[in-house]
């Protein structure tokens, strides 16, 4: 991925307040931090809330300092709005590898509301991670109603 | 707050987690503070694993509170953004005369770049002002670690402490490893049994007192400083005899990855600075570069002493916060224009919000609205633009008085303050006082939104919704019988989407008259509406054992409130005769809609 083998591996997450960023960046990072890798993650709380832009940065690796993203260097961008994609796209680095939901097949969600877990199977297609781990930390992040729904949402996007 | 756990225990937590977690384990006996970002979750942290934690009106009083049970020997800590500090200033500047007998750690969380603030002070400068020692962790593993040495420091200096975050500190999530709670590791001790001992010289800061105090306070912050050269949780790392980089806090991050060959002097307690130690490593690599957020504050004082560093050119990073490209420029001399960040959407009130209406009837009215701090300074933004000033929590009554005082009548008569109802009872409560002492010639109109939570900072509970920080009931206060206790002839509650075409009439009706008005817009925000709802609906379950209890006048079958035994009117729910005349009315606080 990188020429430097200690540096992290860069995922940010963008959308907008309400479309499920920060609930994506979590999962993912726990994902990651599971698997024994040190994670940094970063975001920012507040105004974002209402609406407006919402980036979260995961890093990891051997070794992570900075929890935010250097400009240019995600490794992976994965927007979860539509109107933010080239909003966010200068993030990503030449090569990277860009997330968008066009890269699922949105009326065959479950519901609306799951396409940042449809597009957390799609990302889960770019890492060897054992696909129970994605699952087992999408139930330990949604109340039991809901896991049925983000199973289903989960496969189609690694099923793309 | 279930954290990520990976398999050798650490835990991944954000930085207000960690302080939430280490709080916990050193035995804190009571947490205090109120609400700002990004300083929030550290006391809803605290209190989600089973700490002693509450929400005051202010932060002035939190920390007073605080103080009290430091006084009593409790470990306490209190919480805030850095503008909160502004407010508990009053208590900080002269609490580090007096001293503390327990532990007292004041968390402030700074906000370099203004994620969510009206400004980008540098609390800093509070540490030095007002003569308290000062920590400032880098990640949440050292914001766990920290806490404990700071409360050391305290307890071993008496002296209450600051406890710096920065909104990348509270809010960034990287690993932990916890330690044994106080107590439990061998060796530790648990923390004191709260006592109270008797101390008028060292505890009532008349003059006579004082002047001592402040020696004493001089004495101490000496002995600390020679702590901190010696043993103090600062860490020099030798990488290149040429660059070496001074920092602190989440910059250390940053230079870690712009300079990966740097040396580091890396400061844990950073007032009172170790000057030694600083003059030291500026002596031993051939470039030394200071590099700090917000303010020249270490740089400042580093020449100061006489020592030879680089710094930021603060005619570009003074403003706003760094990260590892910043840094890169800094350290390459780099004061190019930077990279424009991309337009995102800005945020905007929720659709259905009930402080729309409330801005939309204000706007009709071609009002010049003396605003606050909310949800609802988003209405000073396109495309409904109708807030005119927003300056600091409880500002919206005073500044909307001074303009009353001097405008020309015929613009005068447009001025409305606009307040919400947990900034209203932080800050805004001594304006209503004075809006009834000194009432401008042309009257006055404030507007309290209550949307019956904190909804900015993400739904606390506050003194006016009846609930305490973890949801236990507690007593509400009420707007109405506060505002005529004040002084205020007319009060009028109602509901700002049901009633907008009431508001707006009673609002214009308000404006023309030269007398004290005050409207209650009570709606709950909808994001916490299903919340609110289903508590009142607890609420009403059991008042409705009680409803023999209810006055003779009374229609809605709820209990008074327990505030009738005092003459005031209490929690009752009913609307009085009085409700349908809107103004002059002298019902009691909710309106009909509840009943």
């Amino acid at each position: 991925m990188s020429l430097n083998p200690l540096a992290p591996i860069n995922v940010r997450f963008a959308g907008l307040g309400g479309t499920g960023v920060i609930k994506a960046s979590d999962i993912f990072a726990d994902v990651v931090f599971r698997l024994g890798h040190t994670v940094k993650k970063a975001e920012v709380h507040g105004m974002s809330q209402r609406g407006g832009s919402v980036q979260s940065d995961v890093r990891f690796g051997p070794e992570v300092h900075s929890p935010m993203i250097p400009d240019g260097a995600c490794d992976f961008l994965v927007v979860l709005e539509p109107s933010q994609v080239e909003v966010v796209r200068e993030g990503l680095r030449s090569g990277g590898v860009l997330l968008t939901p066009a890269d699922i097949d949105v009326a065959r969600l479950p519901t609306a509301k799951a396409l940042n877990v449809a597009l957390l199977g799609r990302l889960s297609r770019q890492f060897d991670f054992p696909e129970q781990n994605w699952r087992d930390s999408l139930r330990t992040h949604f109340a039991e109603k809901l896991h049925a729904a983000n199973d289903k949402a989960f496969s189609l996007g690694r099923s793309v | 707050m279930h954290p990520s756990q990976d398999s050798s225990g650490r835990l991944l937590l954000s930085g207000n987690e960690a302080v939430a977690l280490a709080a916990l384990h050193c035995g804190v006996a009571l947490g205090t503070g109120y609400p700002g970002t990004p300083s929030t979750e550290i006391l809803e942290g605290f209190g989600a694993l089973g700490g002693k934690a509450q929400w005051s009106p202010n932060e002035k009083v939190a920390a007073e509170v605080a103080l009290g049970a430091a006084f009593a020997r409790a470990r306490v800590i209190c919480t805030m953004k850095h503008v909160g500090l502004n407010v508990a200033a009053d208590v900080l500047f002269t609490m580090t005369y007096s001293g503390v007998d327990g532990g007292y750690v004041l968390i402030v969380a700074d906000d370099p770049g203004m994620a969510s603030s009206q400004n980008e002070q540098d609390s800093r400068r509070y540490a030095e002002a007002a003569a308290a020692p000062m920590f400032e962790p880098a990640d949440s593993q050292e914001a766990y670690d920290l806490l404990r040495t700071a409360f050391e420091v305290s307890e071993r200096w008496h002296l209450p402490v600051l406890f710096r975050l920065t909104t990348r500190v509270c809010h960034s999530k990287s690993p932990v490893t916890p330690r044994f709670p106080v107590g439990v590791a061998p060796g530790e001790t648990g923390a004191p049994t709260p006592e109270f001992i008797r101390n008028i010289a060292g505890r009532v800061m008349v003059p006579g007192h004082a002047k001592p105090a402040h020696k004493r306070l001089r004495a101490k912050l000496a002995d600390l400083q020679a702590w901190n050269e010696a043993e103090g949780p600062n860490r020099v790392e030798r990488r290149s005899a040429v660059l070496g980089v001074i920092t602190g806090g989440i910059s250390y991050h940053h230079v870690r990855e712009a300079a990966p060959d740097a040396s580091i002097l890396k400061l844990g307690l950073s007032y009172p600075l170790p000057m030694k130690t600083l003059r030291d490593f500026a002596a031993s690599v051939e470039r030394c570069v200071v590099i700090e957020e917000n303010d020249p504050w270490l740089a400042t004082a580093c020449r100061a002493a006489g020592l030879t560093v680089e710094s930021k050119d603060d005619a570009i990073f003074r403003f706003g916060e760094l990260n590892v490209d910043r840094v890169r420029r800094i350290l390459a001399h780099d004061s190019s224009p930077e990279p424009m960040p991309p337009r995102g959407k800005p945020p905007e009130l929720c659709a259905g919000c009930p402080h729309r209406s409330s801005f939309e009837v204000l706007k009709e009215l071609d009002c010049i609205v003396s605003g606050d701090i909310g949800c609802y300074t988003l209405a000073a933004l396109p495309p409904i633009a109708a807030m005119d000033m927003m300056i600091d929590m409880g500002a919206a009554v005073g500044m909307g008085l001074g303009l009353r005082h001097v405008l020309p009548r015929d613009q005068a008569k447009h001025v409305v303050s606009v307040i919400g109802d947990s900034t209203f009872l932080h800050g805004g409560l001594p304006g209503l006082v004075e809006m009834a002492y000194n009432p401008p010639a042309t009257g006055h109109v404030l507007v309290i939104l209550d949307n019956g939570t904190t909804a900015m900072t993400g739904q606390q509970e506050h003194p006016g919704t009846g609930r305490q920080l973890d949801g236990a009931a507690t007593y509400q206060v009420s707007y109405e019988a506060m505002a005529r206790a004040a002084g205020v002839k007319n009060v009028v509650t109602l509901n700002p989407i049901r009633e907008k075409a009431r508001f707006k009439e009673l609002l214009a009706e308000a404006l023309r008259k030269d007398e004290l008005t005050v409207f209650i817009a009570r709606s709950p925000c909808i994001l916490a509406a299903g919340r609110i709802v289903a508590w009142q609906k607890e609420l009403k379950a059991k008042e409705a054992a009680a409803a023999s209890e209810c006055g003779p006048d009374c229609t809605c079958g709820n209990a008074p409130g327990g505030a009738e035994e005092d003459g005031l009117e209490g929690n009752c729910r009913a609307a009085s005769p009085d409700a349908a005349a809107g103004l002059d009315r002298a019902g009691c606080g909710d309106p009909a809609p509840q009943c």
